[in-house]
């Protein structure tokens, strides 16, 4: 196993990191915000990796082949709206229901997402698609003789780094983001301050699920799509919440870093089943000393 | 209130007695297909017992009980090959020559056998032990739980010698000598199900009439504050979580032989949350809500896959929200909240409110 094949797995790690961190955010975000764990956001990535299928089979059809790499440029914020609408859209209807009922949260949305896939199923097919990637994202830069850095992962990082400075601006920098975290800090007292917490509950819904799309387009590139990519993704994006702790944007990055890097780095020293288990098995150890997750909001409540 | 306690309690053994009696008696009246699947449906009533005693009692939602179910599954499958054939055939396929070392003592039933139970009661001690320890609870050890069983899964797939791989342990022909192609061994194994779901409700109902069952409520419904009152909340989660798997064990056990294979997709991530949800359908907290949401459920199931197959995980997802928005309580809630209602009725009609204001009094009357 030569150095440049782990340097390749931990690149290749940096993408998979890269989608768990979009997915990631949005779980962390809304179950810090409203102590709701959606498991319905596996199939919002579905979902916004089928409009970039449907947007280039669209191009395809009026505009010819060629088209794709526009159509792939403007499914990324069609793919957003969309799913922030459908978050959006499933908030109103069944999350506020749920508010700090964890438990139930699960249930109920994870009834979403089988309902979503069989529709994915129904509409699109049992069958994976392929989404063809813009010609602008083939080929790669060779680094060495054996380690090549293709275009779509390192789009993947540039698009991934865009929307957490994204975030991050919003959360920090706008009255939007110092409402939503200070709900986040303090429902009750944000409330009694004049903090419309319903509304600022549904607007981060949306973005969470909004983010969802995206890595949705992230994965896209990396292969084909079909009715159960969310399943393939959500528990390691679940982990890395677990892993990162929530409320803390810095807690996400470092979790999906570790999730996305060592999956593939453990796959390639053992076997990919093994692989799992070490993963596994090192989360558990690493939960003994920090349960709480690698960063946590300090508070003085006792859970 | 003792005494009242004393009397639903013999209330309860009555139907108790009535329902298995019926059980036992539905070889007369089912056909020897139906029978079968009832038999498979009772087998998933021992589990969502488990799961019930857990998450019911203990307010812990463990999404990860096909883990053990498989564990027990396995347990049982590789005695069952084994009995069949020196080498199984997968291992055959996967170039294994010998038969590997653990898996030569599955030759006897007395360690077989016993296996299906220790085995995932290990292992729950293993996962629960160090989680429970750490204090991660909630739907932390939810979302943990549900990794353990994707990890299972894979393992399970990418072990093909050992295991089987994808397609498990298949074609399962006899046991202790009685062909399972037989419908009279299918009648005696419906028979032992039956026996053991009583005897798993015996132990559940046992169990959560004890100190140990308000321990389990009071972890579930303050945990901290239990813990300043000087117990630890820890040593009895792991309790219940090791018996819970213990009767999913048992389960998958009993599981075998009749449907005659076990593989890696019974004990996902899917079926892992199936299981909690027919808790959920038959109402927390119950037993006999366990038990009539496992049987109401998988009949659901297999209506629709005999029917609509296309529907059926529309149903199924219109289940998990509409009884988590609407009947919280699950059926044996609704059935509650009825039969109080009636009750009532009834008592005013009667004349007799005044003299009966406590609902509790009302619900063990009307028991």
């Amino acid at each position: 196993m030569g150095i440049e094949t782990l340097l390749s797995q931990i690149f290749n790690g940096l993408s998979l990191s890269s989608v768990l961190l979009l997915v990631g955010l949005g779980l962390s975000i809304t179950f810090g915000i409203m102590g709701v764990i959606n498991f319905a956001h596996g199939e919002f990535l579905m979902v916004g990796a089928y409009v970039v299928y449907v947007l280039q089979t669209l191009f395809n059809k009026f505009y010819g082949p060629g088209a794709s790499g526009v159509s792939f440029l403007i499914s990324i914020p069609l793919s957003f709206f969309v799913t922030a609408l459908l978050g959006f859209l499933l908030e109103k209807v069944l999350i506020r229901f749920l508010y700090g009922r964890p438990y139930e949260s699960i249930l109920a949305t994870w009834g979403c997402s089988l309902v979503l896939q069989q529709m994915a199923r129904n509409i699109f097919g049992a069958n994976n698609v392929d989404v063809a990637s813009p010609g602008w994202l083939r080929g790669g830069i060779q680094m060495m003789p054996d380690l090549e850095l293709p275009y779509n992962r390192l789009f993947i990082l540039a698009l991934t780094t865009l929307c957490v400075m994204g975030i991050f601006l919003y959360l920090y920098r706008t009255a939007q983001g110092r409402r939503m975290r200070a709900v986040m800090q303090n429902r009750d007292m944000s409330s009694c301050l004049g903090i419309r917490t319903r509304k600022v509950d549904t607007y981060t819904f949306a973005l969470g699920s909004g983010l969802a799309g995206v890595a949705g387009c992230a994965v896209s590139l990396l292969g084909s799509i079909g009715p159960s990519t969310g399943q393939n993704y959500i528990i390691d994006a679940f982990m890395v919440v677990v892993l990162g702790g929530t409320g803390r944007l810095a807690g996400t990055i470092a979790g999906a870093l570790v999730m996305g890097v060592l999956n593939p780095v453990f796959e390639l020293i053992s076997t990919s089943s093994m692989g799992k288990v070490i993963l596994f098995i090192l989360v558990i150890l690493f939960l003994q000393g920090k349960p709480q997750g690698l960063f946590s909001l300090k508070t003085r409540a006792l859970d | 209130m003792n005494t009242k306690a004393g009397t639903s309690a013999i209330f309860k053994f009555k139907w108790f007695a009535l329902v298995m009696l019926l059980l036992a008696l539905a070889p007369f009246f089912l056909s020897d297909f139906r029978l079968n699947l009832f038999g498979k449906f009772l087998t998933f009533a021992i589990i969502a017992l488990g799961i019930d005693l857990i998450w019911g009692y203990a307010g812990i939602l463990s999404l990860g009980h096909g883990v053990y179910f498989g564990l027990g599954g396995y347990c049982m499958g590789a005695y069952l090959k084994l009995q069949a054939e020196e080498l199984p055939d997968f291992m055959g396929w996967s170039g294994l020559t010998e038969l590997p070392r653990f898996w030569k003592p599955f030759h006897h039933s007395w360690f077989a056998l016993p296996m299906t139970i220790i085995l995932p009661v290990l292992f729950a001690l293993l996962i629960g032990f160090p989680t429970f320890r750490a204090r991660i609870k909630g739907v932390y050890f939810s979302i943990l739980t549900q990794a353990l069983a994707l990890v299972f899964v894979t393992l399970f797939i990418g072990q093909q010698p050992y295991t089987g791989g994808t397609n498990g342990i298949t074609n399962l022909q006899s046991i202790f000598g009685f062909s399972l192609a037989e419908p009279a061994t299918m009648r005696g194994l419906y028979e032992v199900t039956v026996l053991m779901l009583g005897m798993a409700y015996l132990l559940c109902h046992w169990l959560t009439h004890t100190q140990v069952g308000k321990v389990l409520v009071a972890i579930r419904d303050g945990e901290n504050r239990l813990r300043f009152l000087g117990y630890n909340p820890t040593l009895f989660k792991v309790l219940v979580f090791a018996i819970s798997a213990g009767l999913a064990g048992l389960a998958g056990a009993l599981f075998v032989p009749q449907v005659g294979i076990i593989s890696p997709s019974m004990m996902g991530i899917l079926p892992s949350v199936e299981m909690a949800i027919w808790v959920a359908v038959g109402g927390r907290g119950t037993l006999g809500g366990a038990v009539i949401g496992a049987v109401f459920v998988n009949a659901a199931k297999s209506y629709f896959s005999e029917n609509f197959p296309e529907l059926w995980l529309y149903f199924l997802g219109a289940l998990f929200i509409g009884f988590v928005l609407f009947f919280p309580g699950g059926i044996m809630g609704f059935l509650q909240k009825r039969r109080l209602r009636w009750g009532n009725v009834l008592l005013r009609w009667r004349g007799k409110m005044l003299s009966r204001p406590s609902s509790n009094g009302l619900a063990s009357k009307h028991h």
